[in-house]
């Protein structure tokens, strides 16, 4: 079984993205990338990057995440921050009870991104 | 084969989704992850069978109005689709009645001709002419009311609002769209808590609601907070206070945001007020309507204080082009 499988499919997405999006919210040394954004947007967004950091489907590319997070690099978008969400992500699964291992597999997934979204 | 039906053109399937096969005819449908998740390819289906892995993952409310993932959504039948808030009926209603509520709003009485489905809470688009029109909120509830009641606040220099309050008479003929929006209470989880948020006339869907809500025997606590800047702008104080007190899960507060304070009203901001009186709202479902800063605000204070995303259904009142005047800052 696959990552995705394993952490419980679209109801563990489901589970985890206000947790998260709550969290990063929340977290001052983020919030402020998110002043002013459609929150009915973004919270969709937060469910896509969610499920592919779950190892779900999806069909995003490095492009797109380059793109969609170029205009934040302007904005000052470094690595203290990109660190930040995936401690906030590891915070919600922990909180969703979801054993380490997997928590690390999670992570290693969002790692992948890194140098995309921080236009690298 | 099944067809897939839009915009009166008939077009063949071929076991691909409605997206693919839309889009592959040249027909602009805004899309994104293409994987079911990112929902941006929502669309509308006007008549046939929705196959149910495009429903995967959407609110009861985006269900109950027949919304579906085009990139999901591989037909087995004929389906007819629209975009997501396109206007596909016409239909012909009568003036019935016309009523003062407060000095700048009043509530529009009318009769459709034929059929006409919608819930408590959800807006029609009003034409005053071919191509001149404005979507108004329903406070009309089907179970209660004859007719559709709109709540009409005249704004200075609006067109079809100075049309309705200076030439609409009873007995008129209007033409309304079909019943749109989301906003709408949905039976099936009676004792779950809801609170409501509006200001000036987003009052209309809330009272629908409301009432819709205590019709159907809802359980939990409903708490309602009306806002205006004062006193002036608040209107069915009296019926929502007689609801109140036959209700006892029903609290009614309306609120006053600025200058002093008078009996019977909360100073504050409804949000104000209502994160005051409930700071945590985990497991509430939240109903914003009206001025669009108040509901962006509210919908981020609500969700921080607990509520589901997929809990908080809003509708905000945005000034159509430029001949309307700004909305005032009611927050």
């Amino acid at each position: 079984m696959g990552l995705y499988e394993d952490l419980g499919g679209e109801p563990a997405v489901n589970a985890a993205v206000d947790i998260f999006y709550r969290k990063v919210l929340k977290d001052d040394r983020i919030s402020r990338f998110f002043t002013g954004v459609d929150m009915v947007h973004q919270a969709a967004k937060q469910k896509s990057f969610l499920t592919m950091a779950f190892g779900g489907p999806n069909n995003y590319t490095g492009l797109d995440m380059r793109k969609a997070h170029a205009h934040l690099v302007e904005q000052g978008l470094n690595d203290s921050h990109f660190n930040a969400v995936v401690e906030d992500l590891g915070a919600t699964l922990k909180e969703l009870k979801v054993p380490d291992h997997l928590i690390a597999k999670v992570a290693a997934v969002a790692e992948t991104t890194r140098a995309d979204v921080l236009g690298r | 084969m099944p067809q897939v039906v839009f915009q009166g053109s008939s077009y063949e399937a071929g076991g691909q989704s409605v997206l693919d096969c839309l889009t592959a005819r040249g027909h602009a449908v805004p899309s994104a992850c293409r994987a079911g998740v990112c929902q941006s390819c929502l669309m509308r289906a006007v008549r046939g069978l929705i196959p149910e892995p495009a429903q995967k993952g959407l609110t009861p409310a985006m269900v109950a109005r027949r919304l579906f993932l085009a990139c999901q959504c591989v037909p087995s039948q004929d389906l007819e689709v629209a975009l997501a808030d396109d206007v596909i009926e016409r239909i012909e209603a009568r003036v019935c009645a016309i009523e003062s509520l407060n000095e700048e709003i009043r509530a529009v009485q009318i009769r459709p001709q034929g059929r006409f489905e919608y819930r408590a809470g959800q807006f029609v688009r009003l034409f005053m002419d071919a191509r001149t029109s404005r979507n108004y909120s329903l406070a009309s509830v089907p179970a209660l009311d004859d007719a559709l009641i709109m709540h009409v606040r005249r704004v200075p220099g609006g067109r079809v609002s100075g049309w309705i309050f200076e030439h609409l008479e009873i007995g008129d003929t209007v033409t309304i769209s079909e019943a749109f929006g989301d906003c709408f209470y949905l039976p099936g989880r009676p004792k779950q808590d809801i609170l409501l948020l509006g200001t000036g006339c987003g009052l209309a869907p809330l009272y629908g609601i409301v009432r819709d809500a205590l019709n159907h025997g809802h359980l939990g606590r409903i708490h309602l907070y009306h806002g205006s800047r004062d006193a002036c702008g608040l209107y069915l104080n009296e019926p929502l206070s007689r609801l109140a007190a036959i209700h006892p899960n029903l609290r009614y507060r309306p609120c006053i945001s600025e200058g002093p304070s008078a009996e019977g009203y909360c100073a504050g901001t409804p949000l104000g007020v209502a994160l005051e009186d409930n700071p945590d709202l985990s497991g509430w479902r939240v109903y914003l309507c009206g001025n669009p800063q108040m509901v962006e605000a509210a919908r981020m204070q609500t969700f921080l204080a607990g509520a589901g995303s997929s809990e908080i259904l809003a509708d905000p009142f945005l000034p159509s082009g430029t001949e309307a005047a700004p909305a005032p800052n009611l927050q």
